[in-house]
């Protein structure tokens, strides 16, 4: 951060809390960068003389007599050709050893798009993961997290779907990321020999939590050059969407706001909505999928965090532990991809709805026939084909280690429904089955 | 003169200004930034402090920027080309704005300056006429747009002069008015109003008296919404909370449709501007569009706009209730506008209610609702504004205070349930939970009974009842296992499934069964009622599964054929085959 001429210097903090510090100071406009005894802070009350400043890296140590340094505008990021490849922290420096990105540089978290120049979302994402591509299909300009427990291998699978993903660019915001995980995605990145590819915006469990909250405008800030300016089809990676929420906690706490359900601040829903709506499908071909991760704790989507996620998203992808298979798939109950009707069909084969809807709907006469098992009650015969069916269509389709074309997903299933079913008893439509039964 | 101020203090879009002269509560004022200008409200004054809520994002603002009050309130604009177009909360035309970017202080006209209207005139010199009272009209796509006295005017008028019939634009002045003083007032074609207030002009509001069909069965059958009623809908996410508001919407009988879509994901609203334009109005023939304006403020707008698009789209349907149009209105979420008030009294420090929710909000939500209504206008005719609006309860918890609030407003509850959606039974209305107080009205029972069938209500609660004790059936079903019940458990479990299959679950995609008007509701449900009224006499509860699987299947072919088509008709003999051959096995046994 470079110091212009002319800058007042204030030397005198009048409060300081474990996120904020407090001062007098005049001129100094709503969200405005300053320095605090050289950490990065942001303007976010004003009243009076007295402005409160959000300190990013924490206050640890910040004397009443620390300079500060107000910058004249909001946070920015250079934006160019040169993010590619390129590793950032949380306040758009390189972290990787490069140069400085040359550049234009523009405020993060800007304007939203006019929501009457949104096209509607059409092309299909391939993940080669049956439990997406078949299930819940996932489209350029949608937004969708995986639901996750802590101990899941969610980044893992976040990290397969993006190098899968025929995009142009990947944008990895990383919130919160174990000094692992980050190593990880940059390991995988490389040997994937994508590198030139992918934008990584990362904030470690070893760095300040507050830093987080720059992390996923940061990232969108990049997409966003990408996709409007470059018309280019940009997928953003967002990991861990429960650890952002909490930073905004913590910040709304220190600044005495009441809290809402579960802590969290009342504003949530908005706080995440500006983030998951920058994904877009614009006019000129250019489009913003976000991906994102939201970890729970114990399954539960009741708290704030998922359910305002829920609301806001298009959909979701649960990820559970199937014991019966011993695999993570993708749960075909809880998970749904709200825009996968616009492709399914459309640009995948004419079978792709009703093998879709049939393989779920024996998955779940399964899950009967397990509950009456554990109940005590005998099982037919059509029963026991239905778990021995929901074993391999767990193993060979739900599984997120499985890597297939949507036309070799559609054939397995088929190859299953005959393996272990009468054609009646799929309720296939006629001309499909007579079209692509399999004995 | 104007008052002004200076802003003193700012924390996100509250903002707090010292202010010179006098100033009024929701007073409209400006706040300079930079070389934009930013539209705002006054939401509470103390001393010379004003407190006001900026309607955009307050980056860059600083402390002694200029502030303009403006004297008026938040209004919107009313008058010919309001249908088929789209605004934003503060009624911005998003269609004319330019960029891909929606621009910080950029504020564009909601009605086209330059269109010519085909005006015919209806008052004569010499009329005396009120607030309200009609003009002339225009014809705005099919409808007839009456241009009516504007709804400020006090006191009675004469009409001075009226144009002849002819061309004219928005800003013609069409007719001079005398005032009681002998003044000469002159009237275009628009008007102004403040959205928190709501439009009177009408002679009575009387108790709403017949319903208003939706062609969605679960709820024109089970729980009809009565024209200029209001209900709501509220469910988690992922049950169909906006595929059943935009079945509504499609179909709903009604010749003006506002949708406020506040707070919502944008790829919905794009949807609609996909979809409508090309889908046809199944009562008029005319493109949907046509009868269409969109509020749409996207949870990714500035929140505080959020609170005005509510206001500002049921201001359009009063404005043409007041021509004695039938008015629906469609607002999804209504969650997301309270959540915009929590916000708001979150950073003014006011002390909280349940969940950080400001105190007054059942006051808020209450009055809202209250503004819909069936109103007989000067003239005897009769206008509408039904309201129906969705909730998000958090974590999918009807116990939560938006959804508490409203349920003491509305009059209908269309509950969504997970469990439905999960078993993908669409539309995931609850039968047992959800209801319509207008059921109990005796004029919509009598209403009721003429239009649709004798003793309508009664068959009604009949369904309901088979539903209830079909659930119990289940439940003990699954406690005591298949065979450790009497065989009329079974009966019953499957009769109400039976209806649940038929009359409930509605294929919204589907073009013949998404839409299903009230003689042929009436039809099913009679035919359905006729078969949970026999008695079977069954082996085993596998032949009682089987035999309802087989009847549930022709009727659900019926479902998706035309109506009484020779295909509905060839599926309704089978089942009449199929009723016989069981009849006769019952006797024989």
């Amino acid at each position: 951060m470079n110091r212009k001429a002319f800058q007042k210097i204030y030397t005198k903090l009048e409060g300081i809390t474990k996120a904020t510090v407090s001062l007098k100071a005049k001129g100094v406009s709503n969200d405005e960068l300053a320095t605090v005894d050289g950490r990065l802070a942001q303007v976010v009350k004003t009243k009076g003389d007295m402005v409160t400043l959000q300190i990013f890296g924490g206050t640890e140590g910040i004397p009443t007599d620390a300079e500060v340094v107000f910058l004249g505008s909001a946070p920015t990021l250079k934006v160019g050709e040169g993010l590619a490849g390129r590793f950032f922290n949380a306040y758009g420096e390189p972290i990787d050893g490069g140069p400085e990105i040359e550049g234009e540089e523009r405020e993060i978290g800007g304007p939203s798009v006019n929501p009457y120049k949104r096209r509607q979302p059409s092309q299909l994402i391939p993940t080669g993961i049956a439990g997406i591509d078949l299930n819940n299909t996932i489209v350029s300009g949608q937004k969708i997290p995986f639901f996750a427990d802590p101990d899941q291998p969610y980044n893992n699978v976040m990290a397969q779907v993006a190098l899968r993903a025929d995009v142009d660019k990947i944008i990895l915001g990383g919130m919160g990321l174990s000094n692992d995980d980050y190593l990880y995605f940059r390991h995988e990145f490389e040997r994937a020999g994508a590198l030139d590819k992918i934008i990584s915006f990362v904030n470690t469990t070893e760095q300040p939590p507050v830093e987080r909250l720059l992390i996923p405008d940061m990232a969108l800030t990049a997409a966003e050059y990408f996709a409007v300016d470059k018309n280019e089809k940009v997928l953003v990676l967002l990991t861990d969407m429960t650890l952002y929420a909490d930073a905004l906690s913590i910040v709304s706490n220190r600044m005495d706001q009441i809290p809402s359900k579960d802590s969290m601040p009342g504003s949530l829903y908005s706080d995440l909505a500006k983030i998951y709506e920058k994904a877009v499908q614009l006019p000129d071909g250019g489009s913003i999928t976000i991906i994102a991760v939201t970890t729970l704790n114990d399954g539960d989507i009741t708290h704030a965090i998922p359910d305002n996620t829920g609301y806001i998203t298009e959909g979701q992808l649960y990820l559970r532990a199937d014991p019966d298979s011993g695999k993570v798939i993708i749960d075909p109950f809880r998970s749904l991809s709200r825009l996968k009707q616009l492709v399914i069909g459309k640009q995948t084969r004419e079978d792709h709805n009703q093998v879709m809807n049939t393989g779920v709907r024996l998955y779940a006469d399964a899950q009967n026939a397990k509950t009456k098992l554990e109940n005590g009650f005998d099982l037919s015969d059509y029963d026991l084909r239905c778990l021995d069916f929901a074993k391999e269509y767990a193993t060979r389709l739900l599984a997120i280690d499985v890597n297939i074309s949507i036309d070799e997903m559609l054939d397995t299933a088929w190859e299953l429904f005959g393996k272990y079913f009468t054609k009646a008893e799929t309720g296939i439509k006629q001309a499909l089955i007579d079209k692509y039964w399999k004995v | 003169m104007k008052s002004t101020g200076k802003v003193t203090g700012i924390v996100s879009n509250l903002v707090t200004v010292e202010t010179e002269g006098p100033v009024s509560q929701n007073e409209l004022c400006f706040v300079t930034s930079g070389d934009t200008k930013l539209m705002a409200e006054v939401i509470k004054v103390t001393g010379n402090t004003a407190s006001i809520q900026v309607f955009e994002s307050t980056r860059g603002l600083k402390n002694g920027n200029a502030v303009e009050f403006e004297g008026r309130m938040l209004e919107a604009t009313l008058g010919p080309g309001l249908l088929s177009s789209c605004y934003d909360g503060l009624q911005n035309d998003l269609t004319t704005m330019t960029g891909v970017f929606l621009k910080k202080g950029e504020y564009t006209s909601p009605l086209d300056h330059s269109k010519m209207w085909d005006f015919t005139p209806i008052a004569k010199p010499g009329d005396k006429v009120i607030a309200a009272d009609w003009l002339g009209e225009v014809q705005e796509g099919w409808l007839p747009h009456k241009i009516m006295v504007p709804f400020s005017f006090e006191g009675e008028y004469t009409v001075k002069s009226v144009v002849p019939a002819g061309q004219y634009n928005i800003d013609t002045t069409v007719a001079v008015l005398t005032d009681e003083n002998g003044e000469d007032v002159n009237v275009t074609m628009t008007q102004k109003w403040p959205v928190k207030v709501a439009i009177k002009g009408y002679r009575e509001k009387p108790r709403p008296g017949r319903i208003m069909e939706t062609g969605v069965r679960v709820i024109d059958t089970l729980d009809p919404i009565a024209e200029g009623g209001t209900g709501f809908i509220p469910g988690p996410f992922g049950c169909g909370k906006t595929v059943l508001q935009h079945a509504i919407a499609k179909q709903g009988d009604a010749q003006v449709i506002v949708m406020a879509a506040c707070g919502e994901r944008a790829n919905e609203v794009v949807e609609i501007f996909t979809e409508f334009p090309e889908l046809i109005d199944p009562h008029t023939g005319r493109h949907l569009m046509e009868r269409t304006t969109i509020i749409c403020n996207t949870s990714n707008m500035p929140v505080a706009a959020r609170e005005a698009s509510v206001y500002t789209a049921m201001t359009i349907c009063e404005y043409y209730r007041a021509m004695g149009l039938k008015v629906l209105l469609l607002a999804d979420s209504t969650s997301r506008w309270a959540q915009a008030l929590r916000e708001m009294s979150n950073r003014m420090e006011e002390l909280p209610g349940a969940d950080a929710f400001p105190v007054d909000l059942s006051a808020i939500i209450s009055s809202f609702y209250a503004r819909a209504g069936m109103v007989v206008l000067n003239n005897g005719q009769t206008g509408s504004v039904t309201f129906i609006g969705t909730v998000s309860p958090a974590g999918g918890n009807l116990k939560e205070p938006v959804t508490e609030s409203t349920k003491k407003a509305a009059r209908c509850f269309y509950a969504l349930e997970q469990n439905r959606a999960d078993k993908k039974r669409y539309p995931a209305v609850n039968p047992i939970d959800s209801y319509s107080k207008y059921l109990e009205y005796p004029e919509i029972q009598e209403y009721l009974s003429e239009k649709v069938a004798s003793g309508w209500v009664g068959m009604v609660e009949k369904a309901k009842n088979i539903i209830r004790r079909g659930k119990e059936a289940n439940e003990q079903i699954n406690i005591l296992g298949d065979d450790g019940v009497p065989m009329s458990y079974h009966e019953l479990f499957w009769k109400s499934e039976l209806i649940d299959f038929i009359i409930l679950q509605q294929d919204a995609f589907d073009p013949v069964d998404s839409l299903t008007p009230m003689d042929r509701q009436k039809y099913m449900l009679e035919l359905v009622l006729d078969i949970c009224d026999r008695e079977f006499s069954f082996e085993d509860y596998e032949k009682c599964r089987d035999t309802f699987k087989e009847l549930i299947n022709v009727l659900k072919q019926m479902n998706y054929s035309e109506f009484m088509s020779d295909n509905f008709k060839k599926y309704r003999g089978q089942l009449d085959t199929m009723l016989k051959s069981l009849a006769a096995e019952t006797e024989a046994a």
